[in-house]
């Protein structure tokens, strides 16, 4: 099958009065119609900005993408690289076929605009309904995401929502023109963690019944576990390790992957022994990586590491890891793939 | 108390009005409006002095009991009628010209109305095209537009405008123009920071992030959140033009001497400040009450232009 969304090669700079700060530098990964790819790794790791990147959100002026996302829409339908498009192009995607929610709902909604206005926004610019049809739509929309008496939360201003029904709000305009990519930004980040289920549920609903991709970004790896079919971790601005999530908690191939897993706390462990974390702190961003950007924590590390930076190598069956050592042997790699 | 007044009052209890807004009749609207207004007493009070004095001007020649200009020597300099000598014919008394002073400040407020409000309605709209602009293209046309900006307000405001209606003459159409022009630097500035300011909010980012064009964020997502802080500000500038108005008049800058202004009147009853005070008390309560008014109505509008601060105090 081919992928709806193929990221390849992207990186983004930004410029500076400090000198530039290389926020992506090399991320590929595929998305297929219809699946969860979780994009997981620290603050600073590049996560939000490659999104960002590919929908055309950030300031054109003082930053610099390169690289490709090609998009789809479909079987037989062409291929067009977003990277390559300017603002107006890409208006016809974003909201339309491509669709993303933030982190901070509040933020994301206009206060001075009702609730329904900017449900029905978006379906007067993509699908160009007239005002009847597109509140008929926007009932509907906010029935699906759960908002109960949606006739009169239509005019309600967002301030009168809680924090959880303004998510449901962002997600019903998010998905009000029935988008192939969904991009949840850390949508649950700042909700407590019933309402955090909540949306999570919700989201995967949704998904099935629109039959759209979802790329879930978060630093929370037990949201991974639940949600994701596919993971991809990031640091230091590169996708170090892409997987199949189960294979990724069985058998993490990056170093950086089995620190990340290394740190979370069990419930069923005895609570005797200190929480494990990985020593040291993430790279500068101000310069641009000669070699691999975990060298400086790594446990594993050999000369090799500070010299080249790592292609991608397929360690398992669509499992791919960025990493000179080899975990399953205990030695460096031999051969170059 | 029907069902809906109770459901009504619970929600009102828990500080916050649901239901606003369920019924989007105009009616409603008004109701709303209303029950806003009863809750905040100044700005009840500020809003009934500027429509008083808009009804006032408006149908001044209707509402004056004599001819302001008609000038009567039988009659002239007669105290007001609370006053031993006063008489009832002249309510507030006559000036050195034997005119009806309650009759002049009637039809002085047409002035002062006028000048206040033309003048901020061409500032208002001027300044916030130049300032959208400047706020949102950014780079030179902001720098342009800015230091231009910065020039105009860098002038002594007063002697400013006291030069340019000296050179202009006394007109209605150069007082309202003066002060129109004079005041788009301040509307600029305001609206150009608030650009700024909103360009960077989540929402805006949002609404791009669903495929809105650029004219569409800024009249449909800039302008309803700059319409607050503007409007509040017009209300402040026209109490403040109404001042310069009559500042301008007591200098004998404003309208001509046979236009009855309330600046002109007190610059007229200046030389007989101690014989007969009521010649110019009158005509500055009347500038007074209406800048109070206005000042109390701008501190309304704000609360009230602010879906955030809709809530029903209490």
């Amino acid at each position: 099958m081919k992928p709806i969304l193929s990221v390849q090669n992207l990186c983004t700079r930004f410029d500076t009065f400090d000198g530039s700060v290389f926020a992506v530098n090399d991320v590929s990964f595929d998305l297929m119609p219809g699946e969860t790819l979780a994009v997981v790794g620290e603050s600073g790791s590049g996560k939000s900005v490659t999104m960002l990147s590919i929908l055309g959100l950030l300031p054109r002026s003082s930053s610099k993408v390169s690289g490709h996302a090609y998009y789809s829409a479909g079987a037989g339908a062409a291929e067009v690289d977003l990277i390559s498009l300017s603002s107006d192009e890409l208006n016809r995607y974003r909201g339309n076929h491509i669709s993303i929610i933030f982190q901070d709902a509040l933020r994301s909604l206009n206060p001075v605009l009702t609730v329904g206005e900017q449900i029905t926004e978006s379906l007067a610019t993509h699908k160009g309904y007239d005002k009847k049809k597109a509140y008929k739509r926007a009932i509907e929309l906010l029935e699906l995401v759960g908002i109960s008496q949606p006739d009169k939360r239509f005019n309600n201003y967002p301030h009168m929502f809680s924090g959880g029904m303004r998510q449901r709000a962002m997600i019903a305009i998010a998905i009000s023109c029935t988008p192939d990519i969904l991009i949840a930004d850390e949508p649950t980040t700042a909700l407590d963690v019933t309402i955090q289920t909540q949306i999570i549920e919700l989201t995967r609903h949704l998904q099935h019944e629109l039959g759209m991709a979802v790329i879930w970004i978060t630093h929370d790896l037990g949201v991974v576990a639940g949600l994701a079919e596919r993971v991809l971790v990031m640091y230091g601005g590169t996708g170090v390790e892409t997987a199949p999530v189960d294979q990724l908690y069985e058998k993490p191939l990056h170093p950086y992957t089995q620190g990340l897993l290394g740190a979370i706390p069990s419930i069923a462990g005895s609570g005797t022994h200190r929480l494990v974390s990985i020593e040291g702190s993430p790279p500068d961003m101000f310069q641009k990586p000669k070699h691999c950007q975990y060298t400086w924590r790594c446990p594993h590390v050999f000369e090799r590491c500070w010299n080249e930076i790592p292609p991608a190598f397929e360690v398992a069956e669509k499992h791919f890891s960025k990493c000179f050592y080899d975990l399953i042997k205990k030695e460096p790699r031999a051969e170059d793939r | 108390m029907n069902d809906k007044d109770k459901d009504n009052q619970k929600y009102e209890l828990s500080g916050l009005l649901i239901d606003e807004q369920e019924d989007r009749s105009i009616r409603a609207k008004l109701w709303y409006l209303w029950r806003l207004l009863w809750r905040d007493k100044s700005g009840l009070i500020g809003l009934t002095v500027f429509l008083i004095i808009v009804f006032t001007a408006t149908f001044a020649s209707q509402l004056s009991p004599h001819d302001p200009l008609k000038q009567n020597l039988h009659v002239s300099r007669q105290p007001p009628v609370w006053v031993e000598e006063g008489n009832a014919e002249h309510i507030l008394g006559t000036d050195n010209l034997g005119r009806d002073i309650f009759s002049r400040i009637i039809y002085g407020a047409r002035v002062s109305i006028m000048v206040g409000f033309l003048g901020v309605s061409m500032a208002f709209s001027l300044g916030m095209m130049i300032g959208l602009i400047a706020g949102y293209k950014g780079g030179r046309v902001d720098s342009i537009i800015m230091t231009l900006t910065n020039m105009i307000l860098a002038l002594p405001y007063l002697v400013f405008v006291v030069f340019v209606a000296a050179i202009l003459g006394r007109s209605l159409l150069n007082v309202i123009l003066i002060f129109g022009l004079t005041d788009i630097p301040i509307f600029v500035r305001v609206t150009r920071g608030e650009v700024l300011r909103l360009r960077e909010e989540g929402y805006i980012e949002a609404a791009v992030s669903i495929g809105q064009k650029t004219p569409a964020i800024i009249f449909k997502h800039i302008m309803p959140n700059l319409l607050g802080p503007l409007i509040t500000l017009a209300t402040f500038e026209m109490s403040a033009m109404i001042f310069y108005e009559a500042g301008l008049g007591f200098l004998g800058l404003s309208v001509p001497p046979t236009i009855p202004s309330w600046g002109n009147m007190l610059a007229e009853g200046r030389q007989y400040l101690t014989v007969y005070p009521w010649m110019s008390i009158y005509p500055g309560l009347a500038i007074v009450i209406t800048g109070f008014g206005m000042n109390l109505f701008g501190d309304w509008l704000r609360d009230a232009l602010d879906p955030r601060l809709r809530r029903m105090k209490k």
